[in-house]
């Protein structure tokens, strides 16, 4: 029983170390500048947060992005009412998610299955209406809410004399721009790991894996399961709070397009592309979904000429005309190949396919299979 | 703890589905630490019975007592916190988690209560869940296979599982759906050799049961159940030698 303990922390410190390195790792693969960054540190936090709930329960939430909004619109104000300082930011991002996911969950989770799902959708379709229409004294409607240099800022007010032109988010005097704002989404990000990963390791988790696998028996075992699933909803709608309070931090502006369904979607995405149910699986997809948005999207028929020009002429124009489908505006059909065929042949997500692939080159010993299987997958 | 505590009493419970009658006007009695074996042709109520005894069902009228406690209207959970625990006709597992899982859930359940949020604790060090776990799984034959996924166990280690998730328990009260139902004949003499070691632990039982070897080994009473009615209940010579009963139910099953 040490060794899983051993491979828990070698798991964490591992996850820590890849995290904090991307920005080494990532330069030959075009990704190594801040702004994406931070995108892989936050979605990434949105996901395993979501991962609590849909890879620990089962319950499939259509609806996470309406938290992921309010942490934003909060963390905004925090900026607008009290001080430029993160810390605070984060703190109502967190707070006023939990509030509204305590809320929404108590609601949705009298259903299961498909109807919690579309329960879930119609709430954040709410919020996102809402927000436009009328909360737009809180939402600034279809602008967004921003910075103006007419804010209150109470408590920067009374320590500093206001700058000429709009202030930036800080933490202690430390600019959230760049890379200090990568730092600390990757410090808060490896924080949530830990958390997660404690989560997984708890009765608590082992308990939630029970409801996913047989609520029935959890019932005539004693447990009162709605309290744990409503917790589970509170804690990953906390963590979407938290991703869309960073979103702000590293640009302080909050729209409504952000709760819109197709925020939830992606989620969704993520958790399933890396591995439901696993612990790095969520953070996998998430840096996949954004390098593709990001890098995928970005490249033209021009730099496809240039990685082809090796080839004779006629065919060079063929294969630019059919990798061109594929990338640029034309990303979303090579993300969506990809998910079909991670759905198809690896339901485990990118986690089940490392495995796979693991097993196939380690030499074939006699003590391999006696490795429990589900602990391992458990543990990566 | 005299002979004649009575851990379950059915007082006239009624149950109907539509037109109908599941249950008529049934009154059963169980004593603290006895067996009772309920039998009876198929759609006679047995099933609906338990289902009534441990919530999933709510009579139409008629109240149903634990250890002088109502449980008509309680939820699932409330009466398995209670000290009543239900083996079910097809095994109701954690199919996905590990054996040890499987029964460690139950012990959590045992220690915690309904609901506990402990997510700062570490599953590795609830070391005397483990222990007792593991403790029962070895009392069930199944030690060897502790890490081991309860989905690709076969149909009889489901049951034998099953029945050590129920143990871990402690119930005061286990209610049994043909514990041996599709199980071999060997399988079946291993279960009845548990059941009876469980009996001398006092706990009290209610058998729901096929098959006569299994009823005749374990029942210190038996009642006999056709179309919602208690037509005879007794000790098993008694029953066995009912002329209703043989005519109703036994017909030439027992030799």
């Amino acid at each position: 029983m040490k060794k899983i303990n051993v491979n828990d922390t070698t798991l964490f410190l591992s996850f820590a170390a890849v995290i904090l390195l991307m920005p080494i790792w990532l330069s030959p693969f075009g990704a190594a500048y801040p702004d994406l960054l931070q995108k892989f540190a936050i979605y990434g936090i949105f996901a395993i947060g979501f991962n609590i709930l849909f890879g620990l329960t089962g319950y499939l939430s259509f609806g996470h992005a309406a938290f992921l909004g309010v942490g934003s619109y909060a963390a905004v104000w925090s900026f607008k009412l009290f001080t430029m300082n993160v810390l605070p930011a984060v703190a109502f991002g967190i707070f006023f998610a939990g509030l509204l996911a305590l809320a929404i969950g108590f609601l949705s989770l009298r259903r299961s299955g498909i109807y919690f799902s579309i329960l879930t959708l119609a709430f954040a379709q709410m919020s996102y209406n809402l927000a436009y229409s009328v909360l737009t004294p809180i939402t600034n409607g279809e602008t967004g809410l921003q910075l103006t240099s007419n804010d209150p800022r109470w408590i920067d007010a009374m320590y500093k004399t206001p700058e000429a032109g709009l202030p930036s988010t800080e933490l202690f005097g430390l600019t959230m721009n760049g890379y200090p704002g990568f730092y600390f989404c990757a410090v808060i990000l490896i924080i949530c790991f830990y958390i997660s990963l404690r989560i997984f390791r708890s009765p608590f988790g082992l308990t939630l894996r029970g409801i996913k696998t047989n609520q029935k028996r959890m019932k005539y075992t004693g447990f009162n399961t709605r309290p744990y699933m409503l917790a589970a909803f509170v804690i990953s709608g906390m963590y979407a709070g938290l991703a869309g309070s960073l979103l702000a931090i590293t640009d302080p502006l909050a729209g409504a397009e952000r709760m819109q369904w197709t925020a939830s979607g992606e989620v969704v995405l993520m958790t399933i592309l890396g591995g439901v149910g696993t612990l790095v699986g969520p953070m996998l997809g998430a840096g996949l979904i954004k390098y593709f948005e990001n890098i995928f999207s970005s490249f033209n028929s021009g730099t496809l000429h240039e990685v082809f020009s090796f080839l004779p002429d006629g065919l060079e124009v063929v294969v630019v005309k059919v990798t061109g489908l594929f990338v640029g505006s034309g990303w979303h059909l090579t993300l969506g190949l990809l998910f079909m065929i991670v759905v198809i042949f690896l339901p485990g997500g990118i986690v089940e396919g490392v495995q796979k692939l693991a097993r196939l080159f380690r030499p074939k010993t006699d003590d391999d299979p006696q490795a429990p299987a589900p602990q391992k997958q458990a543990a990566e | 703890m005299t002979m004649n505590n009575l851990v379950l009493t059915l007082n006239d419970v009624q149950k109907s589905f539509g037109g109908l009658r599941a249950l008529a006007d049934v009154n059963l009695q169980v004593e603290e630490g006895k067996t009772l074996a309920i039998i009876g042709p198929n759609g006679a109520g047995k099933s609906t019975l338990l289902n009534v005894c441990v919530g999933l069902l709510k009579p139409d009228s008629g109240t149903v007592m634990f250890d002088g406690q109502e449980l008509t209207g309680k939820q699932p959970h409330e009466i398995a916190q209670l000290g009543v625990a239900r083996v079910f006709q097809t095994p109701e597992i954690f199919t996905d988690l590990s054996l040890i899982d499987n029964v460690m859930l139950p012990a959590l359940s045992k220690r915690d209560g309904s609901f506990k949020f402990n997510p700062h604790l570490h599953m590795r060090k609830q070391t005397e869940v483990r222990d007792e776990a593991e403790h029962i799984l070895a009392d069930v034959g199944l030690k060897e296979q502790l890490d081991m996924e309860a989905g690709s166990l076969s149909r009889g280690d489901k049951r034998r599982l099953e029945l050590a998730m129920c143990l871990i328990l402690h119930p005061r009260l286990l209610l049994l759906d043909e514990p041996t139902a599709g199980m071999s004949r060997h399988d079946t003499n291993q279960t009845i050799d548990l059941l009876k070691k469980i009996k001398q632990s006092g706990m009290t039982k209610v058998i729901i049961e096929h098959d006569m070897h299994v009823v005749f080994s374990l029942a210190d009473k038996v009642s006999v159940l056709a179309r919602g009615k208690i037509i005879a209940d007794g000790t098993p010579d008694e029953v066995r030698e009912d002329p209703l009963v043989k005519e109703a139910y036994l017909g030439g099953a027992h030799q």
